[in-house]
């Protein structure tokens, strides 16, 4: 530790550390533009400009390494000439229009111009003017506002790794842009809202809404991932109308995926459900709570004496206090048909979900192999880790069906239709020196899988099984062939949770039957908690066949679509992870609770509050809860250890000629998400076309006798025999991809 | 870098272009952005397009972006059409203190165009530049990749009937 | 006006025949410092000895000592090291590199060759500026002959010592002029300067400790070494050793490059270069390129043309490009051509140089055209104030200083222009 002294005062820091950052520790303020701590230093708005006992020039903090001894001075009249002259020529092309500007009130320009300027410009000269072109559904821009810091354009090179805005042109010419015609495309673009200081890059989804200081702030958890990112969710008069990060340097750090963003935008939708309804004799009535929870009661009467007629299904999204009261008032009843992992189709064997690195450990990985996962759309922030760990200096390599478009670097990559994977994987494992099962014993060993296996054995390696995998028939081969792997070489193994709160349905044993036995069994009443299953199941219209051969259906949902309204009985208006307390466990296993930021519209109620009153119309005991909180620290005491163990399946399943890939687009995984239009216009909404090496135009998927066809889109990213089908969207329901062949 | 169908970087371009890569560091093939623009707007007639751009950026592994913003940032790149003989008149200061600025005004009445245009037969293009670095030459133009100095009207007169 | 002595360093050759072929260089004892330095009769630190004993200074405009700049180096550390010759050239009033790179390639090679075996680089770079293709094509051409004669290339004449010699060309950017822009440019970039600390010799080209000097710093090296350090010294005065090459332009009658002793009286530069042309008298000279404080005639009369001269006549030896101007000099005309092109050559990183060398541009313009008002004077003043000191680069001081001297010496010119919307020529 050396001393420094700034403005007379004394600041310990290290040798070589950056002033700005010593003057931030010591909370003396220092106005900048271009300096973030998590960019590069570019040192070119000459905002933060101090002067430095001995140095002719004033100096930029944020680039000046300090020495023992330093004296700074931030406010001296050297230091405010050089502040105030650089203030002078930001505002002189800057049009000023904090009125109409939607970043005004919150705006780093509008307050160091405040603090550091002159009121008068002496500049009388035509302003530029800086024309704009659409860049997408997210951002919008107003260029003749830039002020050329370069956040942005940094943050796609080192950050995102997609360098989509750049600065063309030079001089006052220059021009921060996506070039002419190219929109922004990345899955966390969303941040450059956050980075750009003045309102030239600003949420197109919020713009004009609201003023920054009409709007209430309240801490929240994004739920539309496992990974937990901490939000700030803002509202005006109730609604929410933006949501933006709040760092966590151990989750999220400064950043939100675009999904966990804008998501909130889907909130809203026409077909949000605000009061509770009975149907009567095919006939939808809206009715009071009271009312509607007696009809259930009623209702669920007939059953209760053979509960294996129930079928509970709830949404991975739910938070803890939703699924710990839906499986005690379930268990009290006798139901143990309850299920959550909607998007597997192989329950062959038992694979405990986590993500066992910390994710500052991610970052530290000399080696990484990813099975069966497309990172980036999967859990954006995850990949941004990873990103990390590669560009200082791990090697990743790839097992997957399609060479995803990465924003890194990867080391060596095996691109091959699923059954392939499995047989890839066990002769990497085989490499590493493992027994396997007859079946996969003689499958041949190459140089590149022995490296594979040797990559492995390094220090601080890992490797991460995720979504494509998750969906695939093969999940249990390729789970437990990861986890031999994992034993052999010493790597750590982690099954990538996707949804907010799987950890949690997984630490409350939750799940009692599996959705294929439950398919096959089906029910005579169905209670389900936030889930479209034709959307939220790889199952598509066969899922929903189920509810509407079920003789009741208890809907508690924020949302109801059209389909919904024809199977369900009840339908009870719940609030969204926005509109609630509650608790979500995080990939790493965190648990993380909220308050509630706002309530739900209409009469919509948190779930949790509605299953308590269920459960005391059902008569069970124990549901006399006043508080979240009581739910939660039952649930806690709940909870089950779950076993690290995955036993290799005793048979293995046969690949095709072509296998049939499901795939899940970035904005289709939740119900909220699906709702949220300005996502569904972005770069990541589901397209309905097959995407294959095949030379077609048009692929035909069937089902038995039931066929569809979809346009292809060639893509030689995709491995030869590999035909991905997208699931959770209309086209392709009644063929789901768990079924589906390619017919000729 | 697997074998594409490129449109321009190929055959003889592609030599060219990759005798540049090769004087730089083998994991550095970004160095020579400057030279493949260079040779692939000369084989466009002498400007850039975007997807002319778009190949040189997945030629040399580069983000399309990090081309568009060499292309725009050095003056010799174009990006649109100019006249088979682009005429680079100097105007700075030690050329403007022997009447630059009146061969441009000559110029731009002899061709019928104005700087920046191109002639109807597309023959010749106008266009002000900053100092050439042959002041003692003054005034000084530089037509595709010539020098003509102690330029006056009828020099540049005799100049353009030479040109094709 | 006594004898003066031309040409005794970079330009000596180039009054000879295809000077620029190996064959006349080697006549001329070309290379000879090279086999010397590969046969271990000069180390590295004799070198720089022998450097610093002959006073040079940086021709590229800033002065920096060479012999310490390369002192800076730590020849043994491991991995690449590259040594980056400046022909970037862009200064306005600057042609003296462009007649090394046409006359007298094979020096600059020498010299590059030395000072990268002094540093411990085995590549080395000759950044030219795009525009100039024929002298790119000379040197190109010298540099294919110093591999046919083995004097580049692996094991150099069995030494044991590698070194690899490129070009790159530029594509029209002054700022590429600029070190780091130029570092910058060459790893396929925008020509933006870095922002320093670290400096290249630490962090420079790939991130490798790096050395840059101009071409005619480097030309210099191998008759400094052939002929002694004391020898270049004595040609020049305490301050700054050697010849240096003058780059007249501007209404002279022989405009032109003058290689000649660094103290030079300007007078007798001027002499050389034909007089002020047409008979006419001298109005005001602009030293040291566009960058450099302009002078009125009775200063510059006065002046040596040396570092230590020239700044007490109030400017800057820069890179010795003497523009002169004569009696009908339009100097609001002059500077409004100098603000346009700092306005227009910004690289645009840095917000005063940004958005100032556009002001002042229009400001000046504004007077130009007949538009300037009263205030206008002290807000140029002010303006280009607010800019020196305050950004990465020194474009943002080069663009100021010219303003801020014009108006020193020559505001009655710009008030005449704001009180009759004409220049002091012109007929009101
Ligand atoms: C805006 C700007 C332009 C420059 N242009 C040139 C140039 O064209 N040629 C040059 O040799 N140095 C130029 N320099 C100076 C270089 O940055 C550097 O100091 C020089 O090349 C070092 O070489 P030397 O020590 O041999 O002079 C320029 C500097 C600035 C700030
Ligand atoms: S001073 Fe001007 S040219 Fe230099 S780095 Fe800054 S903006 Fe670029
Ligand atoms: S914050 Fe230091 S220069 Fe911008």
């Amino acid at each position: 530790m050396i001393k420094i002294e700034i403005n007379g005062q004394v600041v310990e820091a290290h040798e070589g550390d950056m002033l700005i950052d010593v003057a931030d520790s010591a909370d003396i303020p220092i106005p900048r533009f271009c300096y973030h701590k998590k960019l590069s230093i570019a040192a070119n708005c000459r905002m933060c400009l101090v002067e430095v006992e001995g140095a002719p020039k004033a100096l930029p903090a944020c680039a000046t390494p300090v020495t023992d001894g330093m004296k700074v001075f931030t406010r001296s009249p050297k230091a405010r000439a050089a502040q105030k002259a650089v203030m002078e020529f930001l505002l002189i092309n800057h049009p000023l229009d904090c009125p109409i500007c939607d970043q005004g009130g919150e705006c780093e320009l509008q307050d160091v111009a405040f603090e550091y300027g002159d009121d008068v410009g002496k500049y009388s000269e035509a302003k530029r003017v800086v024309p704009d072109h659409d860049v997408g559904p997210l951002i919008a821009t107003d260029m003749t506002r830039c002020i050329h810091c370069t956040r942005c354009v940094r943050f796609g090179q080192e950050i995102s790794g997609l360098m989509e805005l750049g600065a063309v042109g030079r001089s006052e010419w220059m021009e921060i842009t996506t070039f002419v015609g190219k929109s922004i495309t990345s899955e966390i673009s969303g941040n450059i809202i956050d980075l750009c200081p003045v309102g030239a890059l600003t949420s197109k989804p919020f713009r004009y809404k609201a003023r920054a200081w009409e709007l209430k702030a309240a801490p929240a958890i994004a739920a539309h991932d496992s990974l937990g990112s901490n939000i700030e969710v803002h509202t005006y008069h109730g609604k929410v109308m933006r949501v933006v990060p709040r760092e966590n340097e151990a989750i999220n750090e400064v950043w939100l995926s675009d999904r966990d963003r804008f998501a909130y935008t889907g909130l809203y939708a026409e077909d949000r459900l605000t009061v509770p309804m009975v149907k009567r004799n095919g006939r939808w009535e809206e009715v009071e709570w009271e009312e509607a929870l007696e009809a259930v009661v009623e209702r669920l009467k007939p059953f209760l004496n053979s509960p294996q007629d129930i079928a509970v299904l709830a949404s991975p999204n739910a938070t803890v206090e939703e699924l710990y009261l839906l499986r005690k008032l379930t268990d009290a009843l006798g139901v143990r048909r309850r299920e959550w992992r909607l998007r597997q189709q192989d329950f062959r064997v038992e694979v405990p979900l986590g993500l066992k690195l910390g994710l500052d450990e991610v970052e530290q990985l000399n080696h990484v192999l990813v099975v069966g996962s497309h990172l980036r759309h999967e859990l954006p922030l995850l990949n941004l880790r990873v990103r990390k760990a590669q560009l200082a200096g791990a090697s990743v390599h790839m097992l997957n069906p399609m060479d995803y478009a990465s924003t890194f670097d990867i080391a060596d990559r095996l691109i091959v239709k699923p059954s392939e994977m499995v047989r890839q994987l066990a002769a990497v494992a085989k490499a590493a020196g493992a027994e396997l099962p007859a079946g996969l014993s003689d499958v041949p060993v190459t140089d590149q899988h022995h490296a594979w296996a040797e990559a492995l054995k390094q220090d601080k390696s890992a490797i991460f099984v995720g979504g494509v995998a998750r969906m695939s028939r093969h999940y249990a081969e390729l789970a437990a062939l990861a986890a031999v792997l994992g034993e052999k070489t010493g790597a750590s193994v982690n099954i990538l949770p996707l949804a907010a709160n799987e950890m949690g349905a997984q630490a409350l044993d939750f799940a009692g039957e599996s959705f294929n036995d439950m398919l096959e069994k089906g029910a005579k009443a169905v209670i389900t908690l936030g889930v479209e299953p034709e959307y939220d199941t790889l199952w598509g219209e066969r899922a929903v066949q189920m509810l509407e051969q079920a003789e009741l259906v208890i809907n508690l949902t924020p949302f109801a679509n059209a389909r919904a309204r024809e199977y369900s009985d009840i339908l009870l208006p719940v609030a969204t992870a926005y509109e609630t307390a509650g608790t979500l466990v995080s990939a790493t296993g965190t648990w993380q609770s909220f308050k509630q930021v706002t309530d739900a519209p209409g009469d919509a109620k948190p779930a949790w509050k509605v299953l308590r009153v269920l459960g005391n119309v059902l008569d069970v005991d124990g549901f006399d809860y006043i508080h979240a909180d009581q739910v939660l620290e039952e649930a806690r005491q709940a909870v089950t250890e779950v076993g690290a163990e995955i036993a290799m399946p005793d048979t293995f399943v046969a690949g095709g000629e072509l296998e049939v890939v499901p795939s899940l687009a970035l904005y289709s995984t939740d119900m909220v998400v699906r709702r949220a239009e300005p996502l569904q216009q972005a770069a990541g909404a589901a397209v309905a076309e097959t995407v294959s090496r095949l030379e077609t135009e048009k692929v035909v998927l069937c089902c038995g006798e039931t066929c569809v066809e979809l346009p292809n889109r060639q893509d030689e990213a995709v491995a030869e025999g590999a035909v991905f089908e997208p699931v959770a969207i209309d086209e392709t329901l009644t063929v789901p991809a768990v079924c589906a062949e390619v017919r000729a | 870098m697997s074998e594409k169908n490129y449109q321009v970087i190929k055959g003889d371009v592609k030599a060219r272009i990759d005798r540049w890569i090769s004087q730089y560091p083998a994991d550095q093939r970004q160095s020579a952005v400057m030279p493949a623009l260079r040779i692939v707007q000369e084989v466009n007639g002498g400007y850039l397009t975007r997807e002319l751009m778009d190949e040189v950026a997945d030629y040399l592994g580069m983000a399309p972006m990090a081309v568009y913003e060499v292309a725009t940032f050095y003056s010799m790149y174009e990006h649109k059409p100019v006249g088979k003989h682009k005429i680079c008149m100097c105007t700075n200061i030690s050329c403007m203190l022997r009447d630059a600025d009146d061969l441009v005004e000559y110029l731009k009445e002899k061709l019928g165009v104005d700087v920046g245009e191109v002639t109807p037969d597309g023959r010749f293009s106008i266009k002000k530049v900053e100092c050439l670095g042959a002041c003692g030459e003054a005034p000084v133009a530089m037509i595709g990749k010539e020098y003509y100095g102690n330029l006056t009207r009828e020099r540049l007169d005799e100049l353009l009937d030479s040109l094709e | 006006m006594a004898e003066i002595p031309l040409n005794e360093c970079c330009y000596r050759l180039n009054h000879l025949d295809r000077s620029w072929d190996i064959d006349v260089y080697m006549a001329n004892g070309g290379y000879e410092v090279w086999k010397k330095v590969l046969a271990g009769e000069l180390t590295p630190q004799e070198i720089i000895d022998e450097v610093k004993t002959s006073n040079i200074r940086g021709r590229g405009g800033a002065g920096f000592p060479t012999g310490l700049k390369w002192s800076f180096m730590n020849r043994h550390a491991p991995g690449p090291k590259y040594i980056l010759c400046n022909s970037d050239e862009g200064e306005p009033g600057t042609f003296k590199d462009r007649d090394i790179l046409r006359y007298n390639p094979h020096q600059l090679i020498e010299g590059m060759m030395i000072a990268g075996y002094v540093i411990g680089a085995n590549a080395g770079y000759n950044y030219i500026r795009g525009e100039f293709w024929e002298p790119y094509k000379r040197f190109d051409n010298a540099v294919k002959q110093a591999y046919e004669a083995g004097l580049l290339g692996k094991n150099i004449l069995g030494s044991g010592w590698d070194f690899d010699l490129y070009t790159h060309l530029g594509a029209g950017a002054y700022i590429c002029g600029e070190e780091t822009a130029l570092i910058e440019s060459i790893e396929g970039k925008k020509g933006q300067p870095r922002f320093k600390p670290p400096f290249p010799a630490s962090y420079g080209l790939y991130g490798r400790p790096t050395t840059i000097n101009n071409t005619e710093t480097l030309a210099s090296i191998p008759m400094i070494l052939a002929k002694g350090g004391k020898w270049f010294a004595d040609l020049g005065v305490p301050g700054a050793g050697g010849t240096k090459i003058y780059a007249v332009s501007g209404h002279v009658e022989k405009p032109g490059n003058y290689e000649v002793r660094m103290g030079t009286p300007f007078k007798d530069l001027l002499s050389l270069a034909g007089g002020v042309w047409k008979g006419r008298k001298l109005k005001a000279v602009i030293p040291g390129g566009s960058s450099t404080a302009v002078l009125p005639a009775e200063k510059a009369m006065k002046m040596n043309m040396d570092y230590d001269s020239i700044a007490k006549a109030g400017s800057f030896l820069g890179a010795g490009s003497v523009i002169i101007m004569d009696e009908t000099t339009d100097m609001v005309k002059a500077l409004e051509r100098l603000t346009w092109f700092y306005y227009e050559e910004s690289c645009g990183q840095c917000t005063p140089c940004r958005e100032g060398t556009g002001w002042m541009y229009r400001v000046v313009h504004r007077i130009r055209t007949g538009k300037g008002r009263p205030e206008d004077i002290e807000m140029l003043k002010d303006v280009s104030g607010k800019i020196m000191g305050r950004v990465i680069c020194g474009l943002g001081d080069a663009a100021s200083i010219p303003v801020a001297s014009f108006l020193e010496h020559f505001e009655h010119e710009f008030r005449h222009y704001i009180e009759h919307g004409c220049s002091i020529y012109d007929r009101a």
